[in-house]
């Protein structure tokens, strides 16, 4: 499926032995439910997934037992709230396999984790002239900070291809990396199509000549192992509520010595060693980036997701996942009026299709009535729509609680779909 | 089993205007024209309008691409709204505004303009039960409401 992930013999249920979907379905309060008089059937886990008992209760036990602000006190809730926050900061490195604890960084989310890096990192090495490669592939948030920073300094950026299949075009990206490249910032997944981009061969062309990488991780981080040291990654970037976490929580990933070669990104308390009226000095990374209180319980939200993910492990996730989007895919394929947007090589659990004759938003609507959650419209990666020919795509997206039942569920709205529509 | 609500919302009237959109071109010699965008979705509608020195809007057309909602509704103004003037236009609006925003609300019959005009846009009150469908029904005639002031970019977002 990617550059680490491996690949594990599904069984004939299509599952690997030993995941089972019926009790980890159990784990998530909000899938017993009905909408509509329905079964909710949640399939928009790219835009937002939902939360397990563990990460609900592992918030709720901190406001309950051992809230405090953190980093500050010399009483014993704050010691033990420092304690379970940076408990969080230790669990995230693990998961990333990062090399030290001081690598990671707690943000609102990716996009500000996005936004730090061209801000601090952009803003103080990168001159007129020099340019940024991204791929036709982001999301808005890793395109429009970098537009941001172009109106600021006068950067180039140049965009990588992709196919009609959504498949990133690696000889045309090889074609773009120059001396001028400072920093390639593309993403691991894409949101809009699927696609995995080979992202370890990405790294090592752009150190090749020079250049930094960040990588969005959004979409990769819930569905498979992601090692930023195996990858070479300097910056790495993913959300917490994504990751079946709670908003307000993401995380950026930095090589220590790049981070504390970057100036602060925001002033305030906690990123300081010393502040006098003359002269303030900077504690390293990663609290030099983390001014004012943190999001201290989202924090300890999102340890919690990592333990629960953790704990299901990615080799059943990610072939539960990957029998998900066959089958899906499959299924759509029998419907001729249907044009999946994103067949690329390597993808991840989403489908993305436009139905003719019909506006996704209607589509939307339609399937919504059936209980079935879905996003519809352009992704927040407009260029995406505009490769396409399309003004918005229906997109279907996988976790590891969704089920063959819960596609048929969909492929029968579709028909639904049709028959209003004639 | 399609619900109730779905084929109230989509009724035969809509997805023929939806399929086939009356006064769907670019008018050569029009004088107002403003850009309609739904960013949530992507809806993106441009309206044209003729208006006379006596206000009167002698064409209006318009085009672009969004959901069955957004382009019937579409259809739909360009037919009501030729031969009105500006201040009929306005209210026709208001009137179809309060009818897909307001609980219990109907299209209210109103002194000098045609009450056919004004029955003809029950036929999208079945958006009241999808409250997020709201800016799809609005977006051309917010639009059109952009382009008579002058402005020519507007976003319902």
């Amino acid at each position: 499926m990617n550059d680490t992930a491996t690949i594990i013999p599904m069984t004939e249920s299509g599952a690997e032995a030993g995941f089972d979907v019926k009790r980890l379905r159990a784990d998530f309060p909000i899938l017993d439910q009905e909408v509509y008089g329905k079964p909710l059937v949640y399939l928009d886990n790219a835009a937002s997934a939902q939360k397990p008992r563990a990460v609900i209760d592992a918030m709720s036990g901190v406001a309950e037992t051992c809230y405090s602000n953190v980093h500050r006190g010399v009483h014993r809730l704050s010691q033990l709230a420092t304690d379970a926050f940076e408990g969080a900061r230790r669990k995230t490195a693990r998961f990333i396999n990062a090399k030290s604890d001081n690598e990671i960084i707690f943000t609102r989310g990716a996009t500000e984790a996005i936004n730090l890096v061209a801000a601090s990192y952009g803003r103080t090495f990168l001159k007129a002239g020099d340019e940024i490669i991204l791929s036709h592939m982001e999301h808005h948030s890793n395109i429009v900070p970098w537009q941001m920073l172009r109106a600021e300094k006068g950067i180039e950026i140049k965009v990588v291809p992709i196919d009609d299949d959504g498949n990133f075009e690696m000889a045309a990206f090889l074609d773009l990396l120059s001396a001028k490249t400072k920093l390639v910032a593309v993403t691991h997944i894409s949101n809009a199509l699927g696609s995995v981009v080979p992202v370890k061969q990405v790294i090592e062309a752009a150190h090749d000549r020079g250049a930094l990488v960040l990588i969005d991780g959004c979409q990769a981080v819930p569905h498979m192992s992601v090692d930023v040291q195996d990858l070479d990654a300097d910056f790495y970037a993913f959300s917490g509520h994504k990751l079946y976490g709670p908003t307000g929580i993401g995380v950026l990933y930095g090589k220590e010595d790049v981070l504390n070669g970057m100036p602060p990104y925001q002033g305030g308390g906690e990123m300081i060693a010393s502040v006098s009226f003359e002269k303030t000095t900077f504690k390293k990374a990663p609290h030099r980036f983390e001014a004012g209180t943190p999001a201290i319980i989202e924090a300890i939200g999102l340890g919690a997701a990592i333990d629960y993910i953790s704990g299901v492990g990615f080799a059943g996730i990610a072939a539960h996942e990957r029998d998900l989007l066959t089958y899906a895919t499959e299924r759509l394929r029998e419907f001729n009026d249907i044009r999946l947007i994103g067949t690329a090589r390597e993808k991840a659990g989403i489908v993305s299709f436009v139905m003719d004759g019909v506006h996704a938003h209607d589509v939307g609507t339609i399937v919504d009535r059936e209980g079935i959650a879905i996003r519809v419209g352009h992704h927040c990666a407009e260029p995406v729509m505009q490769r396409y020919g399309v003004t918005a795509t229906a997109r279907a997206s996988f976790g590891l609680y969704n089920t063959r039942a819960e596609v048929d569920k969909f492929v029968d709205a579709l028909q639904s779909v049709k028959e209003l529509f004639g | 089993m399609i619900a109730d609500d779905l084929r109230d919302l989509y009724q035969e009237v809509i997805l023929d205007h939806g399929k086939n959109p009356r006064n769907f071109r670019h008018p050569e010699d029009v004088n107002r024209f403003a850009v309609g965008n739904n960013p949530m979705c992507g809806d993106r509608l441009t309206v044209f309008l003729k208006v006379d020195d006596a206000g009167i809007i002698q064409d209006v057309a318009f085009e672009g691409a969004g959901c069955a909602i957004s382009v019937a509704s579409a259809s739909m103004m360009t037919q009501i709204l030729k031969g009105k003037t500006a201040e009929q236009a306005e209210k026709i609006f208001e009137n179809f505004h309060a009818m897909c925003t307001e609980d219990d609300r109907e299209m209210i019959h109103e002194e000098g303009i045609d009450p056919d005009d004004i029955d003809r846009l029950k036929v999208l009150s079945g958006v009241k039960g999808f409250p997020i469908r709201v800016k799809c029904a609005t977006l051309a005639w917010h639009t059109m409401q952009a382009a008579m002031k002058g402005e020519q970019e507007i976003s319902t977002e």
